[in-house]
């Protein structure tokens, strides 16, 4: 009983500091969509590193790898390091710099509202985001369902189900409407520093008791299955990197993940991130999931939620420090969550409602931010009392839905050549056949002896026959004329303006911009080569010129500080 | 074609830190050194390199294939 009240008092403790940490950042923050959404981009290495990785992996750190590595043994660490040391670090560059340099320049909050701006499509905005809340909302389902039932076994059945995932929401929503992105990353940050000292501090204290990290291992000579030989059982290499690659490419997509894309304050924290990513999944998945492996070893039974962390700590360690890890792990699950709900909200007020509503004021939008989040947390919630098996099963092959996204991404990114048309084919058509994957029994979800469904859905290519070739990344007025409610298009359509979005001029061989010292491009016509310019290694400034002279940057002094103010006003 | 040249090499460098992330070389080996599987610490050494060769690309290269800077000026 003492245990319990410890655990509780403990959990109690987080949300305390969690409010207190919202409350600081609701101080700090300006009612603008962007504040509120992307803390007006200016994360810090630190911090941008810990809410990254806290928002994706803590509670799965903590459960859902331990638990893998107990099952199957501990091969899931080479699974997890291949993911998300390798090549989420390779995208976090191809994929993220990328859309942090586009992001900056042109005011995107999601990656709805980019690529909708990038093709002049409001339908393509609306699609991709209402593909990602698809995903995503069976995914803060089980979240909730998760939170709720440790819980409940926390106290004994003490705190009902619905109690515990009811007030888990609320409080969710109470704070991520106060705080925004900004204290929901600085949550995070002491989320993530918490984890790495509690599982190291678990790993010693479990192998100081069973005799020493050697003798920890060599308990699992005796079970069956030879869990200490590379490879076997559920891991054939067919598998390993299926699912490696369909993680990372699936992170990235994720809209709480992608919208972190844009939130580093400088160029230079993105490059000190990068080396970061390597080190800190060694940190945190060796011991995690040896740990888990070693429960196998040592006979540890899974407890009632069928997780094996929990049981072997209280086994090995002392009861407070088991506790504590234990709420730590439920604070975890929460900062996963906050996260969703923030991302989702933007989702659906920035992409869904907002372009095909009347122009709401840039202050009514991060208002309908907040609303937002306490809508989509309720439905949520209720969908978790019912626990329907499609949402169930949405939610646990959310990673490969997301999957499926990052290649017209990659390609939007980087191919002048892309089409409207290919969009929505690479986008709805892997969409579909993933689906089908998932639901269809006529359609297998593997492929050529182990390939998934995720890797192979993920290939088509959005090059489709379009009649259009969309060339440019956006067209906006000239520099000194921002655009204050709608931006024309590369073909006369119009796409949503923002108010607050500083819209820099983009140019055209055909068409020289009457300040060329101010401009700023995203992609070039077809043929054409893109290249950049960006002033010292810690700035601010995007700056492009182009090979056919035309846009050039003349080089005059002070116009970079003058640029870098346009790029980025409400830094603080 | 010096910028493709570079771009194709750390391309190659991407692929081959994914490729041996995991020592396929020794699939199925059970050997246990330092109280750790053998290919935990080929996997520990291996993402540590990632981390180096990371870091020289933020030093070297960072912005190849996505800022350029023309070779005309």
């Amino acid at each position: 009983m003492a245990e319990t009240a410890l655990q509780v008092g403990i959990v109690v403790g987080y949300l305390l500091v969690a409010l207190a940490v919202g409350i600081v950042a609701y101080r700090l923050t300006e009612r603008t969509a962007e504040d509120y959404y992307l803390a007006s981009r200016t994360l810090g290495t630190v911090v941008l590193v810990f809410t990254t990785f806290a928002t994706l992996l803590s509670a799965f750190t903590f459960f859902g790898g331990p638990n893998i590595s107990y099952a199957a043994g501990p091969e899931w660490i080479l699974v997890m390091g291949l993911m998300d040391g390798v090549i989420f670090g390779v995208l976090w560059y191809v994929l993220g710099y990328k859309q942090w340099l586009v992001g900056r320049a042109n005011g995107y909050v999601t990656l709805g509202e980019m690529l909708g701006d990038r093709f002049g499509s409001r339908g393509l905005r609306g699609t991709v985001a209402v593909v990602s809340l698809f995903w995503l909302f069976p995914y803060v389902m089980l979240q909730q369902q998760g939170a709720g039932t440790a819980l409940e076994a926390l106290t004994d059945g003490a705190v009902p189900y619905w109690v515990g995932a009811g007030g888990i929401t609320v409080f969710m929503i109470l704070y991520v409407t106060l705080s925004g992105l900004r204290g929901v990353a600085w949550t995070d940050t002491l989320q993530g520093a918490f984890m790495l000292v509690a599982i190291w501090a678990a790993f010693l204290w479990v192998a100081g008791a069973v005799g020493g990290v050697g003798a920890a291992t060599e308990t699992l000579r005796s079970v069956d299955g030879a869990p200490l030989a590379l490879g076997g059982g559920l891991y054939s290499p067919e598998y390993v990197i299926s699912t490696a690659v369909s993680i990372a490419f699936g992170v990235t997509m994720f809209p709480q993940v992608n919208q972190r894309f844009f939130v580093a304050r400088s160029k230079a924290v993105i490059k000190r991130t990068l080396p970061l990513w390597p080190v800190l999944v060694l940190l945190l998945f060796v011991p995690a999931f040896m740990l888990g492996a070693w429960a196998r070893g040592l006979g540890v039974a899974t407890d009632v939620n069928e997780n094996v962390l929990p049981p072997l700590l209280l086994e090995y360690t002392p009861a407070w420090f088991a506790a504590l890890v234990v709420a730590g792990a439920m604070a975890a699950m929460m900062s996963s969550s906050d996260s969703m709900l923030l991302s989702g909200s933007s989702y659906f007020t920035r992409d869904v409602y907002r372009p095909f509503a009347a122009d709401p004021s840039d202050r009514r939008e991060a208002l309908l931010g907040g609303v937002g989040v306490a809508v989509f947390a309720t439905l949520s919630f209720v969908a978790s009392l019912f626990r329907p098996a499609t949402l169930i099963e949405v939610g646990n092959t959310a990673f490969g839905g997301f999957a499926q996204l990052s290649l017209p991404v990659l390609v939007a990114l980087y191919w002048s050549g892309t089409t409207r048309t290919g969009m929505y084919a690479g986008v709805l058509g892997s969409q579909a056949f993933y689906v089908a994957s998932v639901f269809v029994p006529a359609v297998p979800a593997s492929y050529l002896g182990g390939w998934s469904a995720a890797v192979v859905g993920s290939q088509r290519l959005p090059c489709g026959r379009g009649r259009r070739r969309l060339s440019r990344w956006s067209r906006v007025p000239p520099a000194g004329r921002r655009s204050d409610s709608r931006v024309e298009n590369t073909h006369g359509g119009t796409v949503p303006g923002r108010n607050h979005a500083r819209r820099l001029s983009v140019t055209t061989p055909r068409e020289p911009p009457p300040d060329p010292s101010a401009v700023v491009a995203v992609a070039l016509p077809e043929g054409g080569r893109q290249f950049w310019l960006l002033d010292g290694d810690d700035d601010h400034v995007v700056r492009q010129r182009e090979h056919s002279g035309v846009a050039r940057d003349d080089g005059r002094p002070g116009q970079h500080g003058d640029a870098g103010d346009s790029v980025s006003p409400t830094r603080l | 074609m010096g910028v493709s040249k570079t771009l194709l090499g750390w391309t190659v460098a991407a692929l081959v830190l994914m490729a041996l992330a995991v020592p396929w070389f020794i699939w199925g080996s059970d050997a246990v050194v330092a109280g750790l599987p053998v290919w935990v610490w080929w996997h520990v050494g291996w993402l540590c390199l990632t981390a180096l060769v990371f870091r020289l690309f933020t030093v070297r290269a960072w912005g190849l294939g996505i800022e350029e800077v023309s070779g005309d000026g």
